[in-house]
């Protein structure tokens, strides 16, 4: 009978999986393997074309860029570039390349290969969504928007195989930060050309038989939707300093799963945590929960076009009304730091304006005075957020807090993702969530996201003053101090008009098995796999734990 | 019999042209399209991507160009996956998909069809009833219920299984199979026991009976293939239903199945992928039915006379 041979098919298969009871994390300690939660599958492993946080993971493991981030201060150390100069006027940068740095393949990494790959990042038929990051290299906007096609006018050049100069339209201060970001990484030109043409998509050189990259670490095998394995590389120029032998990235787009994925050993680290697990995490002892503030602001947008949000006095009660404390308490279950401002707090040593805070009184003042007292008159306003239960709870928490400071009605609309973006670019909303994570630490990420039209403006917001000082005054600082100063009027500035309700800043989440090494929290939730490694012999505490 | 079969494989070409179209026009019509992202990319960067994806070109040349690259089995590329082509995704993700829905109906037959003919052999009894409730609260607990609490017991506390993976532990199995197979277990087991009760009562077994056959005999040899015949007309389109419908457990267990590309491409708007899916899915649907109609023939001699002679 099929049912009684299933049946011992079924026995034997548990029994067997029983008796051999090696753990992916005890393993991986053994052998110097790092398994890895890492949220979804890549779009891919082109680092010009792809963009994302799970991708950022592994490319900054498959590659180095001319400098890299230090992961416990987040200062650019040598990468491919052992040395670099800056003249007086910061707008020339000379990197030195390292004439130790090699491919995977074994060729020399030269200036030129910079040149071709920047060329190629700024290509218009390329499409590359980050090519703007080297927007403030002379010339490169012009290039990718296709007014001048000759290259030669873009501020890079290859003065000789190991010199690469580089020309900026002004300071820029953060300039160096984005060389480790990874759509200003070098590709291997010949690779890349076997493949196909300089301007394709989709060509088959990130595949494991083919691919040449020049990191810590190079490609091993791809399964897709499975898992994607790196072991150490045998070419990198500091290999001596790599500890790991591998890293194994799964894509673990379930959040709970992989939370169970963890608490059985199959992960030495996970991509973030459910929310209603963290109380449970954080009262163990020895606990592997890990969190920091992490470079990002989540707020809510407000349409400033339309009644009733067009009146500053509306919008500004709005924002005061918000109990952003007890938002994280409750909800985020002390998670975040409540925000006032777009900017994070001590970003690279920047704080922004400290202007308001909760105060029912005055938003109760201002309301009557925008000619709705006590709510009387409301015409109702509607909040946009897309479809996810944890935007729903910060969206009820926040409806009920303006209810009963403002007696006012608020109706909530979630939609699904790309419904929502495309209500977002054509502004079809009235208050919308909205989240920014920054690409590198400076203020200058968070506030050029109001410039007048901006593509991430979305409020429209639209002040001259403001434009001029992000765009003008800023880059003209001599010091840092002068620069700050100028995007704290600006920041000011715009929080006085409060085109967007900051709610809090985000922070980065993880479990993290205790013996792993070497990886720091900090702002960017940066992991530079250079310095991680594994207590061998680390072992479980004696007495059982739960 | 011959016939009746090209008959009705010649009756899903319009079938299979008609989801294709439909398909192509809707995703079109969804707001949002593959290249929007949460930051906004240039009017310059978003009209390159869509010159390398020809969708800057007329709706009806890019539909006409798509039925053309079908016809020679090539789905495009996909949006989402630079690089990866929609036939490359499928047939990643495809076999994954295929073996998982075959254990989960292995399980499902198994455990419903014993439970059906355990219940049928004496109705209205507790015989009857408790396979029954338990075939009612299968029907009812959805997988992603049933999935979580199966890992948090055989996982988690007893530590017997793994909980997540597809073919890199061994066991790692066993519990997706099952989860997705208990829903189809509970329909297999109310089928099989109204099949089998009709059967029980007809008269070639009561002969059998009277001839003093031993009741194994009567319920294997002479009943098991007359009363299991809602079933097979049954497993066609669950079959095609749980490869269609498998997201739900890919998702939870972490298998590298066809599932999660179907309901991410919706989301994503990666329109080729959409279409890809959605016409190797309806293809296999049609097939899978046909299927099950011959297996059904094949056991009931009234329809095979009936093919027969049209």
């Amino acid at each position: 009978m099929i049912s009684r041979f299933l049946l011992v098919c079924f026995a034997a298969t548990l029994l067997a999986s029983c008796s051999g009871g090696e753990s992916n994390v005890q393993s991986g300690n053994r052998d110097g393997i790092f398994h890895y939660g890492n949220g979804s599958e890549p779009q891919g492993l082109d680092p010009h074309v792809v963009t994302g946080v799970p991708e950022n993971h592994i490319l900054r493991a498959l590659f180095e860029g001319l400098t890299v981030k230090n992961p416990y201060t987040l200062e650019p150390e040598p990468g491919v570039a052992s040395s670099w100069d800056i003249n007086e006027d910061g707008r020339v940068i000379t990197f030195h390349i390292n004439p130790k740095a090699v491919w995977s393949n074994g060729e020399p990494i030269t200036a030129g290969d910079y040149v071709w790959s920047w060329q190629r990042l700024l290509t218009p038929t390329l499409g590359a969504e980050y090519a703007y990051m080297l927007y403030p290299v002379k010339n490169a906007e012009r290039f990718n928007k296709g007014t001048i096609s000759d290259f030669g006018e873009v501020g890079v050049k290859a003065l000789d195989t190991q010199t690469l100069q580089v020309t900026l339209n002004e300071r820029t201060p953060y300039f160096l930060q984005l060389m480790d970001h990874y759509s200003t990484f070098a590709v291997h030109r010949a690779t890349l050309e076997k493949f196909g043409k300089t301007s394709d998509r989709y060509t088959p050189w990130t595949r494991v038989e083919n691919m040449v990259s020049n990191g810590a670490f190079r490609l091993k095998k791809w399964q897709l939707n499975r898992r994607i394995e790196l072991e150490k590389s045998d070419t990198y120029w500091d290999r001596d300093k790599v500890k790991l032998n591998g890293i194994v990235y799964y894509p673990t787009e379930n959040v709970v799963s992989e939370e169970r994925m963890f608490r059985v050993g199959q992960l030495h680290y996970t991509n973030s945590v459910p929310l209603g697990k963290i109380p449970v995490y954080k009262a163990m002892t020895n606990s592997p929960y890990v969190q920091a503030p992490y470079l990002g602001t989540y707020y809510y947008l407000i349409n400033t076009l339309t009644p009733p949000t067009d009146d500053i006095r509306v919008r500004q009660a709005l924002s005061m009304a918000v109990d952003r404390d007890k938002l994280n308490k409750t909800v985020m279950k002390d998670t975040t730091t409540s925000a006032y401002s777009i900017t994070p707090p001590d970003t690279l040593g920047y704080y922004p304006p400290d202007l308001f805070g909760y105060d029912v009184s005055r938003a109760r003042e201002l309301l009557a005075e925008a000619g709705y007292p006590n709510g009387e008159g409301w015409p109702g306003l509607e909040l946009t957020y897309n479809t996810s239960e944890d935007h729903r709870k910060v969206a009820v928490a926040l409806q009920q807090m303006w209810k009963e400071a403002l007696n006012i009605e608020i109706t909530l609309t979630n939609q699904e993702w790309k419904v929502y973006l495309d209500s977002i670019t054509n502004m079809h909303f009235q208050i919308a969530r909205r989240g920014w994570i920054g690409d590198y630490v400076d203020p200058n990420n968070f506030l050029d996201l109001f410039l007048t039209d901006g593509g991430n403006n979305n409020t429209g917001f639209a002040n001259p003053d403001y434009d001029d000082m992000i765009l003008r005054e800023a880059p003209q600082s001599a010091t840092r101090e002068e620069r700050f100063a100028v995007f704290h009027k600006a920041e000011t500035l715009l929080m006085e008009q409060m085109p967007i309700i900051p709610i809090y800043t985000y922070s980065s989440k993880h479990l993290v098995h205790p013996s792993v090494n070497g990886l720091p929290p900090n702002l960017m939730d940066s992991i530079n796999m250079k310095y991680v490694w594994l207590d061998q012999g680390w072992q479980p505490p004696s007495e059982a734990s739960d | 019999m011959w016939r009746f079969i090209s008959l009705r494989l010649l009756q899903a070409i319009p079938v299979i042209l008609v989801v294709i179209t439909v398909t192509f026009f809707l995703v079109r019509m969804a707001p949002g399209g593959p290249f929007d992202g949460e930051k906004a990319v240039t009017r310059e960067v978003k009209a390159a991507l869509e010159a390398q994806y020809n969708l800057n070109l007329p709706l009806f040349q890019q539909y006409t160009s798509y039925l053309g690259d079908l016809a020679h089995g090539d789905l495009g590329p996909s949006f989402k996956y630079p690089g990866r082509s929609v036939n490359e995704l499928i047939a990643a993700g495809f076999p994954v998909t295929a073996e998982l829905g075959f254990y989960a109906l292995l399980v499902a037959l198994s455990i419903g069809g014993l439970a059906g003919i355990i219940a049928a052999l004496k109705p209205n009894t507790m015989q009857d009833y408790i396979p029954m409730s338990a075939a009612m609260i299968g029907i009812c607990m959805p997988s992603f219920l049933l999935g979580p609490l199966l890992v948090l017991v055989f996982g988690i506390y007893l530590d017997w299984l793994p909980v997540s993976g597809w073919g890199d532990i061994p066991g790692d199995k066993i519990l997706p199979s099952i989860t997705l197979g208990a829903g189809y277990a509970a329909y297999i087991a109310r089928l099989g026991r109204a099949g089998m009760l009709e059967v029980l009562n007809q008269d070639y077994i009561r002969t059998a009976r009277a001839k003093g056959l031993p009741e194994w005999q009567v319920v294997l040899k002479h009943s098991l293939r007359g009363g299991m015949i809602p079933v097979v007309a049954f497993l066609g389109p669950a079959f095609a239903g749980l490869l269609a419908g498998s997201f739900v457990v890919e998702t939870i267990f972490q298998i590298p199945g066809l599932g999660r590309f179907y309901v991410q491409a919706a989301f994503n708007r990666d329109y080729t992928m959409i279409l890809g899916t959605t016409v190797f899915l309806s293809v296999l649907i049609v097939l899978f039915n046909l299927l099950s109609d011959i297996l059904a023939a094949w056991m009931n001699p009234r329809l095979r006379a009936q093919y027969g002679s049209n």
